[in-house]
């Protein structure tokens, strides 16, 4: 038997298979694209492809288009299979896990190895991947390259508007203004740091631990500029992003 | 005397205008009507003067934008749904009303009321919030005799204390019956469907007949005790906050979806004034409405003391095991104040959760992530 876990985001799918060991068998990103159930039945393709039939597996689906995969077995919100996933990932039990997703940020709260208290960002993109992605559209290059420009700038600017829409026209003034990329780019990375500290206070408890996930956890300007934020080494792993879905397989293996 | 219906009359969906009909045969019969906002409004002294009272509070976004091409969009949609309702014309309660009571509680609300005076006859009353001074009290009774002064004036009826403490009696025994209904949750598994509960008890307030509604509200509990047909698995949440009627079905529909059960609304609309009882045997009362009202833990009190008296004492009684705080967008009181009731629940040791979110449909989704996220960690 294998265990499914599938972890479908606002931009990207994540799909983790376990064996019965626990082991990671298989994992894979792909983009979630415009039609959820295409994209879930394009998982279930794949992994036909690599020997494993509808019958060889229990599957958890999270994230937000977790109700649009046709063969999960049941479906556990991602909050509770990031804290799984994180928990296994970083061997910790008392810990905050931030994930920086797509279309939300989560500042998860774990104590003894469950989800204590959570918190996820209002209904705007601000502080999240989508405000990093349009900012880097606005400068002209991709994400990786304008959190490393950032590291380089010499006058720390900040980007006040908390809305995307303005913040993109902030930008293009301050672009107007002959301010120079690396300023810029700093100003976009340190706004969403901000915002993710300030979800971090939302949560009473006191935790030095804490862990990055979701897709910018390997880059390393934006952990450093959480860690000084937060005051302590906020540390990722390679497989940071699956933490969602590695959740939702070991959810997966508790299923009848 | 005949009155109007409003211009726009004839599009208005059936729903509509069977309530304007309803509300205008109302007033042809010659019925003085009241409109309030908030559970501050004492309605004694409506019901001793024989006057129809209903509340006004708008529950649905669709006035929402008409609303905000006078007032400021970062408002709550209680207030600016409010105000939408009576600058279209659309809710015949806020068109029929004679008369308008403005209690001054959030800032929001009290500014509002002031556009709203000149549309509608309204009349303010001043709520002390600072309850913990020794002049809280003789300042709310004053207000309450100002108030009754004012209705003698206005409708030309005469209000004894004897027809108030009459009128008291009675909304005690609607109290009574209310909480009976709500009590009906102390029970393991809880009897009544979350949804259902809100909304009957939402719904009453519209009930004009007083000794009516105590009748509707002693047949639903007997047909509740019949049913007893319930899911032990469900969790048992108390929802307190800010009254939710215009986020029911996103909020506690959710809760019922993920398998939870509403176990205690400490909302307004909820169990939060109906403990209130006026004590009927105080020689004066005035002072015992005041004392009565004054128990009410809103957030617009500083300090909010009953509000944190209750909350964990409610917990316990009804067994709650999460405790889920529902604040709209734009409300200050409410939303600074779930900082202190997080802390709170974590001294109590139950799991607390605040969601913030407002009339509109587009944090659907998000809302029912997290209601669900939140009853998985219990
Ligand atoms: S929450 Fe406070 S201000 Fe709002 S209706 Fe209730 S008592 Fe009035
Ligand atoms: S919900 Fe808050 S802001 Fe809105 S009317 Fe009530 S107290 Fe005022």
């Amino acid at each position: 038997m294998y265990y499914l876990g599938i972890d479908m985001g606002s931009t990207s799918t994540k799909v983790i298979v376990l064996n019965e060991n626990k082991e990671i068998h298989y994992k894979k990103v792909v983009p979630t694209g415009w039609n959820c159930l295409d994209t879930a039945n394009g998982i279930l393709e794949e992994l036909k492809n690599n020997g494993i039939e509808r019958d060889d597996f229990k599957c958890v689906a999270t994230g937000y288009g977790r109700i649009s995969v046709p063969y999960m077995d049941k479906t556990i919100t991602e909050i509770s299979c990031h804290g799984k996933g994180a928990c296994y990932l970083f061997n910790e039990k008392n810990f905050t896990v931030i994930d920086i997703g797509g279309q939300d940020t989560k500042v998860i709260e774990i104590e003894n190895g469950a989800v204590k208290n959570f918190n996820m960002n209002d209904k705007c993109s601000a502080g999240t991947g989508k405000f990093l992605e349009i900012m880097a559209n606005t400068l002209g290059v991709d994400i990786n390259s304008l959190c490393e420009l950032a590291r380089s700038s010499k006058n720390h600017i900040s980007i006040s508007s908390m809305c995307t829409v303005f913040a993109e026209s902030e930008v293009v003034s301050l672009i107007g203004r002959g301010t120079s990329k690396e300023d810029i780019a700093y100003g976009v990375v340190d706004s969403i740091t901000n915002k993710v500290r300030g979800q971090m206070g939302k949560i009473t408890g006191t935790n030095n631990v804490v862990r990055l996930t979701g897709g910018l956890c390997e880059i390393p300007f934006i952990l450093d500029s959480l860690s000084e934020k937060l005051g302590t080494e906020v540390k990722s792993d390679p497989l940071g992003r699956y933490a969602g879905a590695l959740g939702a397989s070991l959810f997966a293996c508790n299923i009848k | 005397m005949e009155h109007l219906l409003p211009e726009k009359f004839e599009d208005y969906a059936e729903g509509r205008k069977k309530g304007f009909l309803k509300m205008k045969k109302v007033k042809d019969e010659g019925k003085n009507v009241v409109g309030y906002f908030c559970t501050f409004a004492p309605l004694e002294i409506f019901d001793a003067g024989g006057i129809l009272s209903v509340s006004l509070c708008g529950m649905s976004d669709e006035t929402i934008a008409d609303a905000e091409t006078e007032l400021p969009k970062n408002l709550c949609p209680l207030i600016k749904s409010s105000y939408g309702f009576a600058l279209t014309e659309k809710c015949p309660y806020t068109y029929f009303a004679d008369m308008i009571i403005g209690e001054s509680t959030c800032d929001g609300k009290k500014k509002m009321y002031e556009r709203l005076g000149k549309l509608k006859d309204v009349y303010m009353m001043q709520i002390p919030q600072g309850i913990d001074r020794p002049y809280a009290k003789p300042l709310m009774a004053n207000e309450i005799k100002l108030l009754v002064k004012k209705t003698e004036e206005k409708f030309g009826v005469k209000i004894t204390d004897d027809d108030l403490r009459k009128a008291a009696v009675k909304r005690n025994e609607y109290r009574r019956a209310c909480l009976e209904l709500m009590e009906l949750q102390h029970a393991v598994p809880a009897p009544v469907p979350s949804v259902q509960l809100y909304k009957f008890l939402d719904s009453i307030k519209f009930n004009f007949d007083l000794e009516s509604a105590i009748q509707s509200v002693h047949e639903l509990v007997a047909k509740i005790k019949e049913e007893n047909a319930t899911n032990p698995d469900e969790k048992r949440i108390l929802v307190t906050g800010c009254p939710i009627g215009g986020v029911l079905d996103k909020v506690v529909g959710s809760i019922e979806k993920n398998n939870g059960r509403v176990v205690c609304f400490e909302n307004c609309s909820g169990i939060k004034p109906m403990r209130c009882f006026v004590d009927t045997e105080n020689p004066d009362i005035y002072d015992a409405f005041a004392d009565a009202y004054l128990k009410i833990g809103c957030a617009v009190m500083s300090p909010n003391i009953h509000r944190f008296e209750n909350i964990p004492n409610l917990v316990r009684e009804f067994k709650a095991e999460g405790v889920l705080d529902v604040t709209l967008q734009g409300c200050h009181p409410y939303m600074i104040e779930s900082r202190a009731l997080q802390e709170k629940c974590n001294e109590i040791n139950v799991p607390y959760m605040n969601l913030e979110t407002d009339y509109s449909h587009s944090d659907d989704g998000q809302i029912d992530t997290r209601i669900a996220a939140f009853l998985e960690t219990i």
